[in-house]
């Protein structure tokens, strides 16, 4: 045989060779398991959230070792700003990890519900037998938030109102508002002694959009921002830009300090724990940082007084600004997996205690006694009194209004944008 | 080897590979994203066709003009001011410095290889002014002035950026100019020199036309890069306060990935390849016009 041939022959059946072998690694990457038993129990979490962690790793120690065994928990952080973006798509290819944390903005969490694609937690916790370890509170303000179904865990749930510093209080002989006219007659006396009112950071922006929001329920009822979301008002509606108004004129008068736009939440939170300030809006996850070492004006110096009410307004000083933090939710996909129920059943009836046993109040029901801070008990007695709960400006707004709002507060409140421009910005971003 | 890359079966093998990976990942993604421009919906929901809705969007669309003003402003800005000033550096290395211009030419090129993010935190602590003033500030108060809230407002924010991103990149415009100086024959800027050229003179006449070629090389290398600013704007500012330093990219990433809205945030990418397409068409005629002088 001329070698001519088999050289012919050769170079056919060696290049069928390689495509065979590239295909099959090709393939192989593609054969994901599908219907597979969940073997981890991932959840995916937001990376600025450092409080839940550690109380699912007290878990894993303690009572739910049995549960982690058979999956063990694997946790993966991205940025806040990117989670819904991620879970939206990893939905869409059917990829979404056993739990995960919500994003900043409720509306996208909806659409999860309204595409089915993540848990019923309300039947899945009935049937599990522990659906009473959840506080009813906490679970109004879930379906308030996302489209109207129990459908996510409430990890956190805070309570917001305004943090004050009680010696400053003491020594100048300031008492604690009630009324809006009180507050800024205070405001304007604190900035008299040469401190800083009200601490907030502009970079982060909501906690000035806040104090819209507050302002809002507190003049125009506790559905003012119901009936935005439902196109019954508009943020543009004369009622609503005072609203935007009162806190621009806040701004105007230089309670928020100097350079409020630069400031980010870290450095505005030292301003009230170092003294600087007198004043911080705030909601209880700030117990983290006053009952820890950062303080330095002494856990027993921080009092709590609930967001003052505007005179004559609809609304009443009972109705407390309340959020569930950033909640998680468990993938409808995986969630009859019965490692995935074991953990769910375990997380539910412990978290409650574990977090208390750690000073964090959660929407979980507690059953074993803490003795708590005295700053701490404050908030904890105020949950519990609490008889009807309000949002948040951006609560019900879509990603792009809720964008706007924030990056524009500062601009607001320093003067470079009119109430009036700003309402009108968010308005458009609603209208899309 | 003629025979072997004459033959156009053995080009078809030996290219066919890497020409299927480049057509899908680069040319594939363009096309579906161009598709991407006629439709409407999310990755959740499915997308709906839309016909020209995204394109009316865009031309009326008030943020994408900032965006595009904003753009075409720091562009141009930094281009000049980078090129020109790597230009200058480039002239103190030839003719200041001659032989000890290594050193220098390391240190002034080092900026060119942090990190944007990086240098995107430090200049936002350079230029810090709450909650305790930084560098700049301390500087203009030890003056006398008062601070002032760089990041604070679009205007002093865009001075921020340019400084940030001229800083940065001056080093390598420097070296690149620098080769293109190392070209000129001595012989002719001796004869130059002998005819009695100094100093300006000698820099208009023979420095700069020598030098013309490398200068245009620069001038497109800066605009397609200036044009498609994304890290450093990202990192200092974030696009704010509000969204007076958008540029398009940041935009573009917005609509598309926190919006969640594709067929828009294709068809502000549509808009911006067409941008780059057209500076550097009217760069390349224009270059090309001045050769056959």
């Amino acid at each position: 045989m001329s070698t001519a041939t088999t050289r012919r022959l050769r170079k056919p059946v060696l290049s069928a060779l390689a495509l065979a072998s590239v295909s099959a690694l090709a393939l192989t990457a593609c054969a994901g398991g599908s219907g597979d038993a969940v073997t981890t129990f991932t959840f995916t979490k937001n990376a600025e959230n450092t409080t839940t962690e550690p109380i699912l790793q007290a878990l894993v120690e303690g009572e739910c070792k049995a549960e982690n065994e058979a999956a063990p928990l694997e946790i993966n952080s991205i940025p806040q700003a990117e989670i819904d973006a991620q879970m939206q798509l990893l939905a869409s290819q059917d990829g979404l990890p056993v739990m995960f944390s919500a994003g900043g903005n409720p509306a996208e969490g909806a659409k999860l519900w309204e595409a089915g694609a993540i848990a019923d937690l309300d039947a899945k916790l009935t049937e599990l037998g522990v659906r009473d370890m959840i506080s009813d509170g906490a679970v109004s303000t879930i379906e308030k938030l996302y489209g109207g179904a129990f459908n996510f865990l409430p990890y956190q749930y805070n309570i917001e109102g305004i943090f004050y510093n009680k010696a400053l209080f003491a020594e100048n002989g300031w008492e604690v508002p009630t009324t809006w006219a009180e507050l800024t007659d205070l405001a304007a006396e604190v900035k008299a002694a040469g401190l800083t009112p009200l601490s907030a950071s502009g970079e982060q922006g909501w906690p000035l959009t806040r104090l819209v929001s507050g302002y809002l329920f507190r003049s125009l009822g506790a559905d003012a921002l119901q009936k935005v979301a439902d196109g019954e008002a508009k943020l543009t509606d004369p009622e609503y830009v005072a609203g935007a108004q009162a806190i621009a004129d806040l701004g105007a008068a230089g309670y928020f300090g100097a350079n409020v736009t630069s400031l980010d939440y870290d450095a505005a939170t030292n301003e009230f724990l170092s003294g600087k300030a007198a004043m911080i809006y705030m909601g209880s996850w700030l117990l983290g940082n006053i009952n820890g070492d950062g303080n330095q004006i002494g856990a027993d110096n921080v009092g709590f007084f609930k967001f003052p009410e505007v005179e004559g307004g609809a609304g009443s000083i009972d109705d407390y600004p309340a959020n569930v933090g950033l909640p998680a939710t468990f993938a409808a996909k995986t969630i009859d997996d019965p490692n995935v129920e074991a953990w769910l059943s375990c997380i539910a009836s412990n978290y409650g205690n574990a977090a208390l046993a750690q000073g964090q109040i959660t929407g979980f029901k507690a059953t074993d006694d803490v003795d708590l801070p005295e700053i701490s008990q404050t908030i904890a007695d105020e949950i519990s009194n609490s008889s009807n709960s309000v949002l948040w400006f951006e609560a019900l707004f879509n990603a792009e209004a809720s964008q706007i709002s924030s990056t524009n507060a500062a601009l607001l409140v320093t003067g470079q944008l009119s109430a009036e421009e700003f309402m009108t910005m968010v308005q458009t971003a609603l209208d899309k | 080897m003629r025979s072997v890359l004459g033959d156009r079966k053995t080009i078809l093998i030996l290219l066919g590979p890497a020409l299927l990976v480049y057509t899908v990942i680069m040319v594939v993604p363009v096309l579906v994203s161009f598709g991407l421009t006629f439709f409407d919906g999310t990755a959740l929901f499915g997308f709906d066709f839309a016909g020209f809705s995204n394109y009316v969007q865009l031309f009326s669309d008030a943020q994408v003009r900032d965006a595009l003003v904003f753009t075409l402003k720091y562009a141009l800005l930094t281009t000049i001011l980078q090129v020109v000033l790597g230009y200058g550096l480039a002239l103190i290395y030839q003719f200041m410095l001659r032989k000890s211009s290594a050193l220098i030419r390391t240190i002034v090129f080092f900026p060119v290889i942090l990190p944007t993010v990086a240098v995107g935190i430090l200049y936002s602590k350079l230029f810090q002014s709450a909650p305790v003033d930084g560098l700049a500030n301390e500087l203009l108060v030890n003056v006398g002035l008062s601070g002032v809230d760089w990041l604070g407002a679009g205007d002093t924010a865009f001075i921020v950026i340019v400084i940030m991103d001229v800083w940065r990149s001056i080093g390598f415009y420097g070296v690149l100019i620098f080769s293109g100086l190392l070209d000129i024959p001595d012989e002719i800027i001796e004869s130059a020199r002998i005819d009695g050229a100094r100093g300006f003179s000698l820099f208009r006449n023979i420095i700069l036309p020598s030098t013309l070629p490398i200068l245009f090389a620069s001038f497109i290398f800066s605009i397609n890069g200036t044009v498609k600013v994304f890290d450093s704007v990202f990192a200092l500012t974030s696009g704010g306060p509000g969204s007076s330093t958008t540029p398009l990219t940041l935009y573009m990433y917005r609509t598309a990935f926190q919006f969640s809205d594709y067929g828009y945030g294709s068809t502000i990418a549509l808009l911006l390849t067409i941008i780059c397409l057209i500076i550097t068409l009217f760069i390349f005629r224009s270059s090309r016009r001045d050769n056959t002088r």
